[in-house]
């Protein structure tokens, strides 16, 4: 039985689960084995029966067995002709089976794999978008190198895809791709700058992840992306965020300069004072100061504030690091609390957060100081999270805390966890030093600790006795007299020799007990361990020095003793020591000088923190955690002394918002954007406000070319006006921007007006503050942002006040739910072309005479729609492009003037349904006067 | 970004290993065993470890090691993050996450793995999206599919992937739509020897468990929400409209998700709800100690203090311990010197206590310290910081679900009594 159970083990699981099924117990052990061995193999050929079975059932339970194999470690690639065959199948589990198959072994059976090539061609064909995902996802996987053109294309027409799920697959076969063939990095780089400029919170995470791995160097791809960046992170899901964030990062360091230049005059008071004011406020000061922050710098660190609520302990990490990094330096400590809040987590996570803190607090006491009993430690705690606490804790010690931290430090030493004990030893020796104030405190309590009754603390104690000593050497002969005598009761080596350097460095202040120490050494000296026995040469060396009247033969006795060591370093210790000290002939100059020498002044050693330098790695990355740079860790740039252009990051979505003066025709007038992106809410909200008094504003707007207004009353006591103002919204790029122009009518003050319930409930609306009064006859603007989600459903939404409540409707026309678009007509009729077919909508309409200027065009077709116009070289074109703002959809609009006041009306874009609307608006808006 | 995945057990083996890029060895692990051995506790094994070509990112749950291996930099807490998050799925799928369970469902692990993770990026972590694309397994669906041959994974495609709440299933519906929270507070605290407090925290979590039909959007509001001191979401919630108003709105997951965890702010002072009175001596010289601990309930509004379970680690001098229990049940364990103690129900007219004699190791010194005693207990109905929920309102959908909220305090991992 014992031969077939071990026959069982070598034969791996297939056996075992065989032996189990056919139990039937053989008497003869070699017989066992043996039908063993045929089971087995009959095993592996029922597999490929199964497998080419015409059943489903049978296949699939033929498969998970494999996949139950491939999950042990076994190897079953023997069986990969007869998997492969399956790869069409129409079962999907069955399916994914053998993707799971296909992806383990087609690196080893390259040629047989190629037969799958084609299915997985076809599928990327298919119009779900999912099995066109999954094919790619397959197809990416399989490390075969002959394919790689294959995967090119695929990648690159993925990269293309309607999809924005089909697109983060493509983003991930980049990466694939790119570690198996480096050689297509360029082309790559090139699907990578497209897919960047992708809209979808989907993309994002990944061909960030994308550009992390294949080019990371190259920055100015990030320049036209950063500003949505900024504005998707919230949306995108965590683990993109982390990429992002960590991206941004860098990148932020190369482009923007230093906010810590005030920090020379920073000081812990000025810290504190802010602990109490609230860190939105504060980011006003900022401006007075000379340093004035880059606005995409603020933008950065305003979006990513909010995510240190953030569930995922990784997103409030790198958010963390991030204010590190980036934030002026009053800011760092929003991140407190949160960083504190992970430490309740799971184990590792502690782990990882506690060495962060513990580098962060080195240099910033003030930031943790309020927190210090969140590490206090626990009798639970593993050893290493003890000893990290440890390490903060002393980080974190001053001249007000140190009593009570040394308290603490007092229950540590008498835990039961030997090694912890000893490390809180070790940091009551930092503390003593680093607090003078304290010094003698703390070593007298340490010479308590030497009557212990265990040994490792004794050890520990008297090791960092003698550290604290060297630094003040004067009046301690006392403790050194109570060390020499505890000396025959202590064991480990490292505390003997810290006990046999004392005595030998002042030995003159102990000169009768010096000598009787070298004694009981000569006499146990073979038996010691080696550092015990260096120090004992030593401190021979040192005695005869200064005592050689006592020890002379002592010294020579031990010096003999290590000569013939079986330790190289001891004897060549003892050679160099008898050469320095007995005078002969050869050595007469440096014996002059062996007293100089020997007993020279040493500097004390300087207790620090293990992690005072580890905050040249970025924080949260893998190098900073191991304390050694890793494979791949991309290093953080110092701030650029001067800021590069900022203008690179302008985007052209901007650059359109400019044609708010009814100027046609000229696209480009800079302008300063700056404002969009400037700190305060409030600070919009004037801006909007400056505009308005409800009269005026609907006046001078309706002057406005672009302007599309509509009126609503609703109540005879609240009127409500909207319209639109073609601006981007500020809360979310997918937003349209609606200014409300409030104007209480009624003859008492309304107070609390705000946005109550909406419908559909999933309608994602930026509501404004609550307005908390309004006082009859006044009105005041607010602006929101409404996602119609590139439809014209109308948003409906409760306005209340305080003791009313009313259902308001905002019906947006279509031209409002686009943002005007700049290319040149190269460009548009590139995109014209790609837009054919079932995505091409046209009618031929008859215009008003008035109207059959180009310039009359313009005007028309801007009044109804929010696009821009794209500047045309020949007469009788005229054309207007323009996105949604939602999905970002491209919509253009051209117009062929025929003879007479014929013209053709032709609008491409893949919304169809907001194509046939437009047509009728601009149709009806040129046909009449 | 992660390479591969070991799963090792307790006795060191490795019983299952995925990979996402090209196969890593599995005696990259050696490195892992080594560090495991080292350690004396299965905790101290070290989270992240170098080896020369690639680092071994590992965490520990029930039992069992999940070890990622990465082979470039990124962040630790990114893999570490995922590795739990992992195990939650386990869990949620299999209701337990061990060894046994891992190896029954080896087809549907690889599957979830499958769809976790592309090229060692986190695809899918949703436990919404993942029990669409594959059904959890269950005893009657197991029957069923043996007996018809159809599959456990979903036929439909993951349309939630693509929405923009992509935490929610589409098309849910249900006979009976109800709605529960729990309100769960947990107390951390170290207390001296004396009685008085050192530190002492609260933290909670809000879990809840939605079953509700179509898309509905719920809003929970605080009747104290100046409580809350430091929160974190789920993702589900309108951090907008938080900030604003302090109102949770959001469109819950279908079924049991953590809504928000939360910590009470430290300004705050705690009342722990029970106290300790001990007197444990060992004397100099003779080989007996003396040990006696009485439990008290303090402040608790009335409510019954449950589930008490009292566990301290004896000095290693300790032989034995012959001990009389006023009620309750306790053990020791010689080897570990592990004493646990379990009490049940403190009764405020008959405190219970534990009483006895503890035999020393002769001719040993004595033991020059006193135990640390960890106490855990569960309080039904009272949340101990007084958060009070106010009102739940659910919006978008026409039926009225049934709502309920419970409360409890339990202690946390670290309530714990010094006595020394």
């Amino acid at each position: 039985m014992s031969t077939g159970a071990l026959y069982n083990d070598q034969g791996g699981a297939e056996a075992a689960v065989e032996a189990g099924q056919e139990s039937t117990p053989t008497s003869s052990g070699s017989g066992a084995a043996f039908g063993l061995f045929s089971a087995d193999f009959k095993k592996n050929e029922d597999l490929k029966e199964m497998l080419e079975s015409s059943k489903e059932s049978l296949k699939l339970e033929a498969m998970k067995r494999i996949v139950g194999l491939i999950a042990k470690g076994k190897n079953a690639s023997e069986l990969f002709p007869a998997v492969v065959k399956n790869v069409a199948s129409k079962n999907i589990e069955l399916k994914k089976l053998v993707y799971v198959y296909l992806v383990r072994y087609a690196e080893e059976q390259q040629d047989l794999a190629l037969l799958s090539i084609s299915t997985f061609q076809r599928a990327l064909k298919d119009p779900n978008q999912f099995i066109r995902a999954s094919a790619l996802r397959v197809l990416s996987s399989i490390r075969v190198p002959i394919i790689v053109p294959i995967m090119m294309l695929a990648i690159k027409e993925a990269a293309a895809d309607l999809s924005p799920y089909v697109r983060k697959t493509s983003a991930h076969a980049i990466q694939k791709l790119f570690s198996l063939d480096a050689d297509q990095k360029e082309q790559l780089i090139e699907v990578i700058e497209k897919l960047l400029k992708d809209k979808s919170t989907l993309v994002a995470g990944s061909v960030v992840m994308a550009f992390e791995e294949v080019c990371p160097d190259r920055i100015d791809l990030i320049h036209k992306n950063y500003r949505k960046l900024c504005n998707l992170l919230v949306d995108v899901e965590e683990w993109g965020q982390v990429v992002i964030i960590s991206m941004l990062t860098r990148y932020a360091r190369t482009q923007f300069t230093s906010p810590w230049k005030e920090g020379a005059m920073f000081d812990e008071n000025n810290e504190k004072a802010f602990y109490e004011s609230d860190s939105e406020e504060k980011k006003g000061h900022t401006e007075e100061k000379p340093y004035i922050m880059d606005p995409d710098h603020r933008l950065l660190l305003r979006n990513t504030k909010p995510l240190l609520q953030s569930r995922n302990t990784a997103v409030v990490m790198s958010v963390a690091q991030l204010y590190w990094h980036l934030a002026p330096k009053h800011e760092v400590s929003i991140v407190t609390k949160s960083l504190v809040r992970l430490l309740r987590s799971h184990r590792e996570v502690q782990y990882i957060v506690l060495q962060n803190i513990a580098t962060m607090s080195i240099q910033r006491k003030g930031m943790f100081e309020p927190f210090m009993k969140s590490f206090y430690v626990r009798s639970t705690d593993a050893t290493h999270i003890k000893t990290l606490k440890l390490e903060i804790l002393t980080n974190l010690a001053n001249e007000a805390n140190i009593s009570t931290i040394l308290r603490e430090f007092q229950t540590y030493v008498k835990s039961q966890d030997k090694a912890f004990a000893a490390a809180t030893i070790q940091a009551i020796g930092r503390c003593a030093t680093n607090i003078s104030e304290v010094t003698d405190t703390c070593l007298n309590g340490l010479v308590l600790l030497l009557s212990n009754r265990d040994e490792t603390v004794v050890a520990e104690s008297v090791v960092v006795i003698k550290k604290l000593l060297q630094t003040q050497p004067t009046q301690h002969s006392e403790i050194i007299k109570h060390m020499a005598k505890l000396f025959d009761n202590i064991t480990v080596p490292m505390a003997r020799a810290s006990i046999l350097w004392l005595i030998g460095e002042y030995c003159e202040r102990v000169p009768k007990i010096a000598p009787d120490v070298l004694r009981k050494m000569a006499k146990s000296f073979t038996a010691e361990e080696d550092i015990v026995k260096l120090q004992t040469v030593n401190l021979a060396a040192k005695l005869y020095l200064t005592n050689s009247k006592q020890t002379k033969l002592l010294t020579q006795y031990i010096l003999n003793l290590g000569k013939y060591d079986q330790n190289y370093d001891i004897r060549d210790r003892t050679r160099f020591i008898r050469q320095l000290i007995v005078p002969s002939e050869k050595s007469g100059a440096l014996n002059k000088y062996a007293r100089r020498i020997l007993l020279a002044p040493k500097p004390a050693p300087v207790l620090e923190s293990s992690f005072k330098d580890r905050d040249r790695f970025q924080l949260g990355t893998l190098s900073h955690s191991l304390n050694s740079k890793a494979t791949g860790y991309q290093e953080l740039s110092d701030w650029p002394a001067v800021a590069p252009d900022q203008s690179v990051r302008n985007v052209e979505i901007i650059e359109a918002v400019k044609e708010w003066t009814p100027t046609v025709g000229k696209t480009k007038q800079p302008k300063s954007d700056d404002k969009f992106y400037s700190d305060d809410e409030d600070e919009k909200e004037e801006e909007g406000s400056d505009s308005s008094g409800s009269e005026d504003s609907s006046s001078s707007s309706s002057e406005g070319l672009f302007m599309y207004f509509t009126m609503q009353m609703f109540s005879s006591c609240l009127a409500a006006k909207y319209h639109f103002p073609r601006q981007p919204c500020l809360y979310q790029p997918s937003m349209v921007a609606v200014q409300v122009i409030l104007s209480n009518s009624s003859d008492h003050s309304l107070e609390e007006i705000h946005i109550g319930d909406r419908s559909p409930a999933s309608l994602s609306i930026h509501c404004f503050n609550t307005i908390e009064r309004l006082e009859p006859e006044a009105s005041v603007t607010v602006s929101m942002g409404i996602d119609f989600s590139d439809s014209t459903q109308a948003a409906n939404f409760q306005l209340c006040t305080k003791e009313d409540q009313f259902s308001v409707s905002i019906q947006p026309a279509v031209g409002e739910l686009l943002m005007p678009s700049s290319m040149t007509e190269q460009d548009f009729c590139k995109e014209q072309g790609k837009l054919q077919g079932m995505n091409e909508t046209s009618a031929t309409i008859t215009m008003e005479t008035a109207n059959a200027s180009s310039q009359a065009i313009s005007k028309q077709v801007l009044s109804v729609a929010n696009v821009g116009v794209v500047s045309s070289s020949q007469n009788n074109f005229s054309r207007f492009a323009g996105r949604t703002v939602s999905s970002g959809a491209l919509v253009l609009v051209s117009l062929e003037l025929k003879e007479s006041s014929t013209a053709l009306l032709t609008i491409n874009t893949e919304k169809t349904v907001m194509a046939s609307m437009l047509l009728r608006d601009i149709k009806q808006a040129l046909t009449q006067a | 970004m992660i390479h591969s995945l070991f799963l090792v057990n307790a006795s060191g083996d490795i019983f299952l290993e995925k990979h996402w890029k090209s196969v890593v060895s599995r005696s990259v692990c050696d490195y892992f065993f080594e560090a495991q051995e080292r350690a004396t506790e299965p905790e101290n094994v070290p989270p992240v470890i170098p080896t020369p070509h690639h680092y071994l990112i590992s965490v520990l749950r029930h039992r069992i090691y999940f070890v990622a291996v990465i082979q470039s930099e990124v962040p630790p807490l990114f893999v570490i993050e995922f590795l739990h998050r992992v195990v939650d799925t386990f869990q949620d799928y299999f209701g337990v996450c061990t060894e046994a369970a891992i190896k029954d469902n080896v087809v549907v692990v690889y599957e979830l793995l499958e769809e976790m993770l592309d090229n060692g990026f986190p695809l899918a972590t949703e436990s919404n999206i993942l029990k669409e694309l594959i059904k959890p397994p269950t005893i009657l669906r197991t029957m069923v599919n043996t007996i018809t041959g159809s599959t456990n994974v979903g036929e439909q495609l993951p349309t939630g992937q693509l929405s923009v709440v992509p935490w929610r299933r589409t098309g849910v519906k249900y006979t009976n739509n109800e709605a529960y929270f729990d309100v769960v507070e947990e107390i951390d605290a170290i207390i001296d020897k004396s009685g008085s407090t050192i530190t002492a925290e609260i933290q909670g979590v809000i879990d809840a468990c939605v079953k509700l039909t179509g898309m509905p959007d719920l809003t929970l509001s605080f009747m104290n929400p100046r409580l809350l001191d430091d929160v974190s979401f789920h993702p589900c919630v309108r951090f907008k409209r938080w900030e604003a108003e302090r109102i949770l709105s959001f469109i819950p997951p279908d079924g049991n998700f953590r809504l928000l965890s939360y910590h009470v702010s430290s300004q705050n002072l705690v009342a722990i709800p029970v106290y300790v009175k001990h007197n444990i001596t060992f004397r100099e010289g003779s080989s007996q100690g003396r040990f006696d601990l009485t439990l008290g309930p303090k402040q608790t509004m009335g409510k019954a203090v449950e589930s008490v379970l009292v566990s301290s680690q004896l000095p290693r001098g300790v032989l034995n311990a012959n001990l009389n229990p006023s009620q309750g049940t306790y053990t020791f364990d010689p080897v570990t010197k592990l004493l646990s103690w379990d009490v049940g129900k403190i009764n405020p007219q008959k405190l219970p206590s534990l009483k006895g004699t503890m035999s020393l190791q002769a001719g040993a010194s004595k033991p020059d310290e006193n135990p640390t005693i960890n106490i855990q207990f569960k309080i039904q109905q009272m949340a101990i910081s007084g958060l009070k929920v106010n009102r739940l309102d659910m919006y978008g959908e026409k039926y009225k679900p049934f709502k309920g909220i419970k409360y409890m305090t339990k202690a946390g991992n670290l309530c714990q009594f010094r006595l020394h």
